[in-house]
């Protein structure tokens, strides 16, 4: 057998890298398997690998898609800030910028479920800046349930309280949004 | 600190093996993946752009309060190593691949002890990683998100509220979080228990990684078990399940081992001893047998057959047979029969040097 990445030397190292239960064979001769050692060594993903097995055949497997986005309008679908086309994200596996989350929203929702075992929506950690307004409206959420605890106990005194609590973070958030439209 | 210390420094924090159940699981690494808003992304971006946000994060770095454990630390610039360089820095796992080959503006920074790195420009901007010795992932969490806080005050990162934090790859976005536990797993190899263990992880959301050579044994029986969905739960709940499952690995491989050595155990203090005798006398050793070996002694270690050499020489080794590092020591290419060659002495000298552990 014949070494597979130079086409050369005959190929003395057989490597069979098993990512998610998907085989892939490496058959090497020993001076491209030392190159790759690295490869094989690493702790680290390697996403071309993953991504491109989850996005193939996606559009294919999915029949209700393709009945709603005819496939005309996803190869002019693109980013206005990146410029990438829907297209070259489904064979790059990898967006252009942040915006392409925005542009592609309607196309990305299913590809993210299945992905991420259904899911589609983030409920993990908010940046401190960033997500400031986000901060706030989290707070605000958990006050308005407390109230509603007070109220059902009839403790009016503390209701006031946290009701004048609300309004004030109302207003930040108001003051947060003007903000961040500017 | 230059780069030549990370090239000749042969210890690091996780190798000192004296984490919770480090005699099986290796290391704890939790990875974030974060971006800038303002800026394309690395497979869009000019070379322009990937230098300014090399600048912008190296300034911000500056920055940073004395009590940081990235304060002082080098910003090292990927067009500025030689290709022996970085594969050293990858072969200890403190940069991949990716960056060391695809990223020509890229860069990182790794803390004296490597136990927290940042990529910068690798399939994301920015890229935080955080590796601790045994299974302890809530310390790394709390290690890189520590990290991840300190940047945030100073950049503007790419984040909606539905989507999370907006990864490169979609496999990454919500939390960008990869936690995942580097362990040793002899025991359910040889009693080929692993079979059945893989393929009912990934069923659970969880990406094993092995590497296998011919047959079934992967090499130095070492495996990488991560979580796979980042999207929908929060890092806590993803640590969490990743935490239970690897305890319920870490009891069978338990088991596993105890099953060895009560049916067969002569034969395995035979296999251990006879890897020790290799490691300990071999003048020319590749790199496959060497890592087989080791994995053995591992467990004559575990087992209590050998008691007078630590599971951190054997960390080490590990990471100091690997073709690159060799070569760094040796300060030029080697041919391939000069590396066994050179792999063989340092191992020797090594396990002599840990004797009396
Ligand atoms: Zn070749
Ligand atoms: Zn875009």
């Amino acid at each position: 057998m014949i070494c597979q990445e130079c086409q050369k030397r005959p190929a003395t190292m057989h490597f069979t890298k098993i990512i998610n239960g998907e085989k892939t064979e490496f058959h090497l001769c020993e001076v491209c398997a030392q190159g790759k050692g690295n490869l094989f060594m690493s702790s680290f993903e390697s996403p071309s690998l993953t991504i491109n097995n989850l996005l193939a055949g996606f559009f294919n497997v999915n029949p209700n898609y393709q009945d709603t986005h005819p496939l005309s309008s996803s190869q002019t679908l693109h980013c206005n800030q990146c410029g990438m086309t829907f297209e070259q994200f489904l064979e790059v596996g990898k967006f252009g910028c942040a915006h392409c989350y925005e542009a592609f929203a309607d196309q990305l929702t299913p590809v993210l479920k299945r992905i991420h075992g259904g899911n589609w929506k983030h409920s993990g950690k908010i940046p401190n800046r960033s997500g400031g307004v986000l901060h706030l409206r989290k707070k605000i959420s958990i006050l308005k349930e407390t109230l509603q605890n007070l109220v059902a106990k009839e403790e009016f005194e503390k209701a006031a309280e946290v009701r004048d609590e609300i309004r004030m973070y109302e207003r930040m958030l108001q003051e947060g949004e003007d903000f961040d439209v500017h | 600190m230059s780069i030549d210390k990370f090239l000749n420094q042969s210890s690091c924090a996780w190798m000192s093996a004296d984490g919770p159940q480090s005699d099986i699981v290796l290391t704890s690494r939790i990875r974030l993946a974060r971006n800038l808003k303002d800026y394309l992304y690395p497979t869009m971006f000019s070379a322009k752009d990937a230098q300014e946000i090399v600048n912008k994060v190296e300034e911000v770095i500056s920055r940073l309060s004395d009590d940081s454990p990235l304060k002082g630390v080098e910003m090292i610039r990927m067009n500025t190593l030689d290709p022996l360089q970085k594969q050293v820095l990858v072969e200890k796992h403190l940069i991949s691949p990716h960056l060391a080959e695809e990223s020509p503006n890229g860069a990182c920074l790794i803390t004296d002890n490597e136990e927290i790195s940042i990529m910068v420009n690798e399939e994301d901007h920015i890229r935080i990683q955080c590796i601790t010795s045994g299974l302890q992932l809530n310390n790394a969490l709390d290690i890189a998100f520590s990290v991840d806080d300190q940047l945030e005050e100073h950049l503007d990162y790419a984040f909606n509220e539905v989507r999370g934090y907006l990864t490169s790859c979609p496999t990454n976005v919500g939390t960008g979080m990869r936690a995942s536990v580097m362990m040793h797993l002899p025991g359910l190899v040889m009693t080929r228990q692993i079979n059945q263990v893989l393929p009912s992880l990934n069923q659970l959301g969880i990406a094993v990684r092995g590497i296998y050579g011919e047959g079934s044994e992967a090499i130095g029986n070492i495996f990488q078990i991560s979580n796979q969905i980042t999207l929908g739960k929060s890092e806590n709940d993803i640590i969490m399940d990743l935490t239970t499952i690897v305890e319920q690995i870490i009891e069978q491989e338990r088991t596993a081992r105890q099953q060895i050595k009560n049916t067969a155990g002569v034969q395995l203090e035979d296999r251990i001893f006879r890897s020790l005798g290799v490691l300990m006398n071999s003048r020319i050793i590749e790199s496959k047998e060497a890592a087989q070996c080791i994995s053995d002694v591992r467990l004559g270690i575990d087992l209590g057959y050998i008691d007078n050499i630590s599971a951190t020489v054997l960390n080490e080794l590990m990471i100091l047979t690997q073709p690159g590092i060799l070569q760094q020591q040796a300060g030029k290419t080697l041919r391939p029969f000069d590396r066994d060659v050179r792999r063989a002495t340092l191992i020797r000298e090594r396990i002599r040097m840990g004797d009396h552990a």
